[in-house]
């Protein structure tokens, strides 16, 4: 029960894109098509549920004050947390390597179309937010970890599919001329994010 | 100081290429501030903005726009991580393996994220608690990485620095105008102090705005808001300036 509860607060009530505006920039960028969009958010899930508990594993073991402590009893009061930007930002970077190698060869078509944004999941704040907020939650065991991954990717997912189908019919509007593209897209993510609100207090 | 002696010819070798790099670049006689590279400065504010134009770096920072004094605190490290970051990268630019660039740019970024995280904890804990996972998010700020790849690969040295402090101004303007009218009309305040006057309990406990029955706009304060009122800069700025508008949708 508790992890449902973690799931839909993650997907839903801490979204991502609507609560803390993390990975807007490819958001924005990479939302004119639904194929598209699906292929990235598909690629943000799977790195963020792989990185989140990765780091989690790093960030227990390596770098919290205190966490060297399974190497003997002199090691209790090291704190490496301040590492742990660079520490999270190195494993980021390579997963995403990874993924990147994995979808040219698997799918090469998704690979085309995402084009420049699959290199740049890597600085996608989507992920690194990921990783920092699981960081400040101070999760209990990798399960949650896990969870939380999961459920703040399929949030982005959701956002990204809802910007992107709303950009395709809103193509033939009648906009005023300087809101068009950019504007417009703001504007709609905010109400958008009004939206997401009204899910805030619902507790499973 | 010791270490540095001991440099190995290799490395003397590297630093004397660095050197004919930096030297090479100030060679074309071009003045400080000369009229490209005030443009370098003042572009990024308006006609590039990184924000309302290429659309690089929303992401790590219209969260914490709720009131002025951490989105000041915000730009100003935005500006020195992209400053000396964008400095470094054009020193290295000769070195660095195209393949592996995406990883030495993120080392240095967070190298330098890393110094001001610390340096906010040690002088201004409060606002350091307040940005929380906000300020290791500039690491993986679209605009850093941007003008990482954009400029400072191609640039030399003065140019890359005037890059990265234009951009992260142009940058930080946008987060400020945003915080000044969330704070303002949100919670009535700037920077904390109650310029549209005192809310008391009652109308006549009021004083300024709120005894004429002013009420805040709470919504400003939701973070929805933020996206909309950078909407709304765009619309400004678009009507003012038509060359920005895009064809479609």
């Amino acid at each position: 029960m508790e992890y449902v509860n973690l799931f839909v607060r993650s997907i839903f009530i801490e979204n991502m894109v609507f609560a803390y505006f993390l990975g807007m920039c490819s958001y924005l960028a990479v939302s004119k098509t639904v194929k598209t969009a699906v292929g990235l958010g598909a690629a943000v899930i799977f790195v963020l549920s792989i990185t989140v508990p990765i780091n989690f594993l790093l960030d227990n073991y390596l770098l919290r004050p205190g966490a060297l402590q399974w190497l003997g009893a002199e090691y209790a009061d090291v704190d490496l947390s301040f590492l742990s930007f660079i520490m999270f930002i190195a494993v980021i970077a390579s997963m995403v390597q990874l993924v990147e190698m994995i979808v040219e060869k698997f799918a090469p078509a998704l690979y085309g179309a995402l084009g420049i944004f699959l290199p740049l999941i890597a600085v996608n704040c989507a992920i690194l937010g990921g990783s920092l907020f699981m960081q400040q939650k101070d999760f209990g065991a990798i399960t949650e970890a896990i969870t939380y991954g999961f459920g703040s990717g399929v949030g982005w997912f959701l956002a990204i599919l809802g910007i992107a189908a709303i950009r395709e019919k809103i193509a033939y509007s009648n906009i005023p001329a300087p809101l068009k593209g950019l504007g417009i897209t703001f504007i709609i993510t905010g109400l958008m994010a009004l939206g997401f609100m009204s899910f805030m207090g619902i507790k499973i | 100081m010791a270490n540095e002696k001991k440099m190995t010819s290799e490395e003397k070798e590297a630093k004397k290429n660095e050197m004919i790099l930096f030297m090479s670049n100030s060679e074309e006689k071009e003045h400080f501030l000369s009229k490209g590279n005030r443009k370098l400065l003042s572009d990024p504010l308006d006609d590039n903005n990184p924000i309302t134009v290429q659309v690089l770096g929303i992401c790590s920072a219209l969260a914490i726009t709720v009131q002025l004094e951490p989105a000041v605190v915000m730009a100003i490290a935005v500006v020195a991580v992209m400053a000396f970051s964008n400095m470094i990268i054009s020193m290295l630019r000769n070195m660095i393996p195209s393949r592996i660039r995406i990883i030495v740019q993120l080392v240095v970024v967070a190298s330098l994220v890393v110094l001001v995280d610390q340096i906010l904890k040690a002088y201004a804990y409060d606002v350091s608690k307040q940005l929380s996972v906000f300020i290791g998010l500039i690491i993986t700020n679209c605009i850093v990485m941007g003008r990482l790849e954009a400029f400072a690969l191609g640039n030399g040295v003065y140019k890359s620095f005037l890059d990265g402090v234009g951009n992260a101004a142009g940058y930080g303007l946008i987060l400020i105008i945003v915080a000044f009218f969330r704070e303002l009309l949100g919670s009535g305040k700037l920077f904390g102090f109650e310029v549209l006057g005192h809310k008391g309990a009652t109308l006549a406990e009021s004083s300024g705005l709120y005894a004429f029955g002013y009420e805040n706009n709470g919504l400003m304060l939701l973070s929805p808001m933020a996206l909309i009122v950078v909407g709304l800069i765009i619309w400004v700025q678009r009507a003012r300036n038509r060359k920005l508008i895009e064809e479609t949708n």
